[in-house]
């Protein structure tokens, strides 16, 4: 029983980030209609962003509220611009041309940065992977039984912040005026431009906005796994994608329950059945819904009109 | 009032119409086994043409689906993963076998071909169960299921015994030479362009102009792109045949993801649509990072920049596809084939009225 | 017209590699007199010719990617042998050099680069890799070619069994096995152990099925086996299992890469007890990535820095002279590789393949700063291991324990 209890909160906290990561991708998709492969290396970036930042802070002020918000901060922030840089130059020269070119300009530069960071040239880190210096001060804050259950305090605040991020986007892509646009944008963007709405604009800054989560969910990674490597974004980002594509790619929150569901998957079977087949589990999961439900949990598969 | 059919004058052509199929080949044996026999003594050239070889085949052969049926497949190495398993576990179990009737050299080739072709179906039949799902979905679907595929081979792989799990499979009988490669690159290279110029053929690139008018025109869109899908896979299969004769050990490690990339590379850099594009960069792409490392030997800098070749050859790959995409999105030959391209000085052969 | 330049290139490209395909037929056995034009440092193989005074060695390695430590340390260790040697006098006179490729970790890489080393750079001997597999790769081609070939650190048993022309200067996995089961049973004194290995990696794979069953000889218990892959940064999952077990310690036979967060993890869900590995412990990035987690744990290895030994201390000393940074188990082995090399080269008739060959097959008790070097009719080094427990930011040396 205890057992079950800790799997389930490794589960909720691998998922809760699957998440953060999964919604840029379904905001990205619904917007542009375009799988931006590139997504899980950008968060790479901001990860590193984030580790410059910390070691520059220095030890004693990276513990303190002021460190850690810091630290948060320029990495979304700084991601935020890649990301914005990406699209100018790389995505909206493309906009009119078939989806095939601009997927295949995304896998380039999820290639270029992932195997481009594991250069040790110039600022570029390398391909060992190093250890995220510690920014939050791990304490137990619940344990049940003989360590049977152990809850740690970051787990807990990594949890608030991803939920406080989402709970933001959430508000902002259904309460605010630009949220309307980026809906309006993602139903038909001609019609949009047509009624006045900045196109442009409006899909530059949700290129931002899904790139600063993105940075976001890599930084609480790499708080939880400790570990950073150029390699890290491929990963998550294949995960994050399956768990998008799992809740219906363009669906808000079939994003986030998606992803749930898959580190839940994820966590048990390699607790209880096979630890050895895990890589195949997240695969062997999205296969099985898209043949029950192909257009994933929520989606709908549209006719497409001509 | 109809007019009489004017006669239409066909052009002189020294083949007699009963050898015309057949003529390719008939060429293509002897040029290759002459090929291989210059080769014998040169280890390093034999190894690296073999490498071109297998490249070729993956390259022509993807360019077969996301080329001329337009759809988006990056897992091509693992189905070369499956036909290398396959045909090397084969020449494995049938190592010590040899036909009676044929000397034993000659019975190691029959047998070798036998392998490759066990290993082409296998991979085949993989194509057929990955795509039939996944090309009933949208586009964008084949590109993770794929990717996928790659991933739960490699698992598949890693957990049997029988495929040597992360060590490898070794001791796979290195029956391979240049003229055997070089004949399932003439045999892929030449079904390409029979496929291209066929009505199948036909089917195949309206789909990938505009799927749906397609299907209102009658094509079984899905059908065509299953077919294709399978078709594709069968050749990656056989590369992947072909490479596990003629390395020492295969092992999960050589059928990642990075390589599906290389030959996605290959594919968009030759031209989506051109077997002639495809050929030309697996050759310039595999070719390059030897003649890099020449280059640096020879210029003494062996140090850094000649170990760093591969590793720097990968993020410009990347660089590379964007590039392309945002200047010249046809790649090289955009969708001609050779002939399109050479001179008009060349005599060519017309039809039809003067 | 426009074709012509995308057309030139790729022609030109051809060319260049067509530069090296020279059809100079290459005799197994012995190595022929030709020099390679266009090529810096060229070699005689065989019956030195006149007017060639270097001689050229191989190496093969792993330079590049996540465990790229040990192919660089390797070549460390080597350049810095050679260097001494060349101090020395070289060879007879001659000067020795190397030329490094790197593989990516890939056997068919490493297949290409020792054939191009044997055939394009003809090289009198071949150092490397790491990684089983792909010297498993470079020696087929070499025992074909009858070039010699040394391997500093791979420790599947398979490697040697390729041929009389194959050699290492390490112990073998089953060795390495059974020397943690040992040190687990009477040193630790630990009756439940669990398992963990990394089912990417050969390596990882046998050691631990070794382990296993040497320890339930032994007497102990191995409650249960759970497996990673090597990449994952998440094993919760597997160490939330593995805490139900109640062992009293954990076997993690894996590279560094990932065992420093193993450790922290571990910690994190409850685990108290220490971790056991192998020689893949060892890199100085052990410590960053495991941080105090992985104090108190121990692993397996070819050498310990501690060893008071003046060879070991002044090979210590060069070393980081040479690359600022205390030299790790494979930087000695590499070390050691070549010196071997050097040696048999100095003792050989003449520098072709069978002389050589034979020449390294007789090192006895050759002082190595990884142990003392003599190689069994296996054609593998019978050495001891010795268990290091880590530190504070390095290691110290617990105990030896012999075959």
């Amino acid at each position: 029983m205890a057992q079950l209890l800790q799997h389930l909160i490794n589960g909720l906290a691998a998922g809760t980030i699957y998440a953060l990561v999964a919604l840029g991708y379904t905001m990205v998709y619904g917007v542009l209609k375009l799988i931006n492969f590139a997504h899980g290396d950008v968060m790479m970036v901001g990860v590193y962003m984030g580790y410059a930042t910390a070691f520059a802070i220095g030890r004693e002020a990276r513990g303190s509220f002021l460190g850690i918000a810091a630290v948060f901060a320029v990495a979304m922030l700084g991601c935020a611009l890649f990301g914005f840089l990406i699209e100018r130059f790389a995505y909206r020269p493309l906009r009119e041309k078939p989806r095939l070119t601009a997927l295949i300009t995304a896998i380039g530069i999820s290639f270029a940065l992932s195997y481009g960071f594991q250069l040790d040239i110039g600022f570029l880190p390398g391909a060992s992977p190093r250890a995220f210096p510690e920014i939050i001060e791990p304490t137990e804050w619940l344990i049940i039984g003989d360590r049977d259950v152990v809850v740690w305090n970051w787990q807990v605040i990594s949890f608030l912040i991803a939920v406080g991020l989402m709970v933001g986007l959430q508000y902002l892509v259904f309460g605010t005026r630009f949220g309307r646009a980026m809906r309006a944008v993602s139903w038909d963007h001609r019609v949009a431009a047509l009624m006045g709405i900045p196109t442009d604009r409006v899909i530059a800054l949700t290129f931002m906005l899904s790139s600063g989560l993105a940075a976001g969910a890599g930084l609480l990674y790499a708080i939880k796994d400790t570990s950073v490597s150029p390699l890290m974004g491929l990963y998550v980002g294949l995960k994050a994608f399956v768990a998008a594509v799992i809740g219906g790619i363009g669906h808000v929150p079939g994003a986030v329950v998606g992803a749930l569901v898959l580190g839940l998957v994820e966590e048990f079977v390699v607790g209880y059945a096979a630890s050895t087949w895990r890589d195949a589990v997240a695969f062997g999961f999205l296969i099985l819904v898209l043949l029950v439900k192909p257009g994933g949990l929520f989606g709908r598969v549209a006719a497409e009109k001509v | 009032m109809q007019s009489p059919a004017l006669p239409v004058p066909e052009a002189p052509s020294l083949v007699p119409p009963a050898l015309r199929g057949i003529l390719p080949l008939l060429i293509a044996i002897p040029t290759l086994a002459l090929f291989h026999w210059s080769l014998t003594g040169s280890d390093f050239a034999t190894y690296l043409l073999s490498v071109v070889g297998v490249n070729i085949i993956l390259a022509v052969s993807l360019n077969i689906v996301n080329g001329m049926t337009g759809q988006f497949s990056i897992g091509h190495a693992g189905f070369m993963a499956v036909g290398a398993y396959i045909a090397g576990y084969t020449s494995l179990q049938l190592k010590e076998v040899a036909l009676s009737f044929l000397p034993v050299s000659a019975s190691d080739q029959v047998l070798f071909m036998l392998a490759l072709l066990v290993g082409g179906v296998a991979a085949a039949l993989c194509g057929f169960l990955v795509g039939l799902p996944s090309l009933r979905l949208r586009g964008d679907y084949l590109a993770i299921v794929t990717l996928g595929f790659g991933e739960i081979i490699r698992v598949f792989v890693q957990n049997t015994d029988a495929f040597g799990r992360a060590l490898g499979l070794s001791g796979i009988p290195q029956y391979s030479s240049p003229g055997m490669v070089y004949f399932w690159v003439f045999l892929v290279v030449l079904a390409a362009r029979r496929l291209a110029g066929s009505s199948h053929g036909r089917s195949l690139w309206a789909i990938r102009e505009d799927e749906v008018a397609a299907e209102a025109m009658g094509v079984d869109t899905t059908g065509y792109k299953v077919r294709a899908f399978v078709f594709s896979s069968f050749f990656a299969g056989i590369a992947g045949g072909l490479f596990a004769h003629f390395v020492p050990i295969i092992n999960p490690g050589s059928f990642t993801f990075v390589r599906s990339m290389e030959i996605v590379v290959m594919v968009v850099l030759g031209g989506l649509g051109s077997t002639t594009g495809a050929v030309v960069a697996a050759i310039f792409l595999t070719l390059l990072p030897e003649g890099m490392r020449s280059l640096f030997g020879a210029l003494g800098t062996e140090g850094s920049l000649a170990q760093r070749v591969d590793q720097i050859r990968m993020p410009i790959y990347g660089l590379l596809l964007v590039v392309l995409m945002l200047s010249r999105p046809q790649g090289l030959f955009g969708t001609k084939e050779l002939w399109d391209v050479l001179p008009r000085w060349l005599p060519r052969k017309r039809r039809g009225l003067a | 017209m426009r074709r012509l330049a995308p057309m030139l290139l790729a022609a030109l490209a051809v060319m260049a590699a067509a530069c090296e395909k020279k059809t100079q037929p290459t005799p197994s056995g012995e190595a022929g007199t030709q020099a390679v034009q266009g090529q810096s440092g060229s070699a005689a193989s065989g019956t030195p010719a006149a007017g060639s005074d270097t001689i050229l060695l191989g190496q093969v390695g792993a330079l590049t990617g996540g465990q790229a430590t040990f192919g660089i340390s390797t070549r460390n260790g080597i350049e810095l042998a050679l260097k001494e040697a060349n101090a020395a006098g070289g060879v007879n006179g001659k000067k020795l050099a190397i030329r490094v490729y790197d593989n990516q970790s890939k056997p068919e890489e490493a297949a290409q680069a020792a054939t191009r080393l044997i055939t394009q750079d003809k090289v009198v001997l071949i150092l490397g890799d790491v990684a089983s597999s792909n010297s498993l790769a470079m020696a087929e081609k070499a025992q074909a070619a009858g070039v010699p070939m040394i391997t500093p650190s791979s420790t599947n048993t398979t490697v040697t069994e390729k041929g009389d022309y194959i050699f290492r200067v390490c112990f073998i996995d089953p060795f390495q096995g059974f020397v943690m089961a040992k040190f687990a049973r009477e040193d630790l004194k630990l009756s439940k152990v669990a398992v963990l290995q990394d089912n990417k990696s050969a390596y990882s794979i046998d050691l631990s099925g070794v382990f296993t069953r040497k320890f339930t000889e032994m007497g102990g218990k191995v409650v249960t086996t759970e497996s990673y892959s090597q990449g994952d940064t998440d094993y919760r999952a597997q160490l939330t299992a593995i805490k139900k077990t109640q062992p009293d310690g954990i076997y993690v036979p894996g590279y560094y890469s990932e065992v420093g967060v193993i450790a922290r993890q571990a910690r994190e869900v409850g685990l108290k007890v220490p971790l056991m590995g192998g020689d893949g412990w060892d890199s100085e990035k052990l410590f960053e990535l495991g941080g105090s987690a992985i104090t108190g744990s121990y692993f397996s290895n070819h050498y310990s820095p501690d060893n008071p030994d003046p060879r070991v201390q002044k090979f210590i000393a060069d070393y980081k002279a040479a690359y600022g940074a205390v030299p790790d188990a494979l930087a000695a082995l590499g070390y050691d590789a070549a010196r071997v090399a050097v040696e048999s080269l100095k003792r050989a008739k003449d520098l072709s393949g069978p002389s050589v060959r034979d020449a390294i097959a007789q090192t006895k008790d050759f002082p190595g700063v990884a142990g003392t070097v003599t190689l069994d009719d296996k054609r593998n080094a019978v050495k001891s291991a010795v268990v290091l427990k880590v530190g504070d930011g390095k290691t110290q040396y617990v105990t030896t324990i012999s075959p």
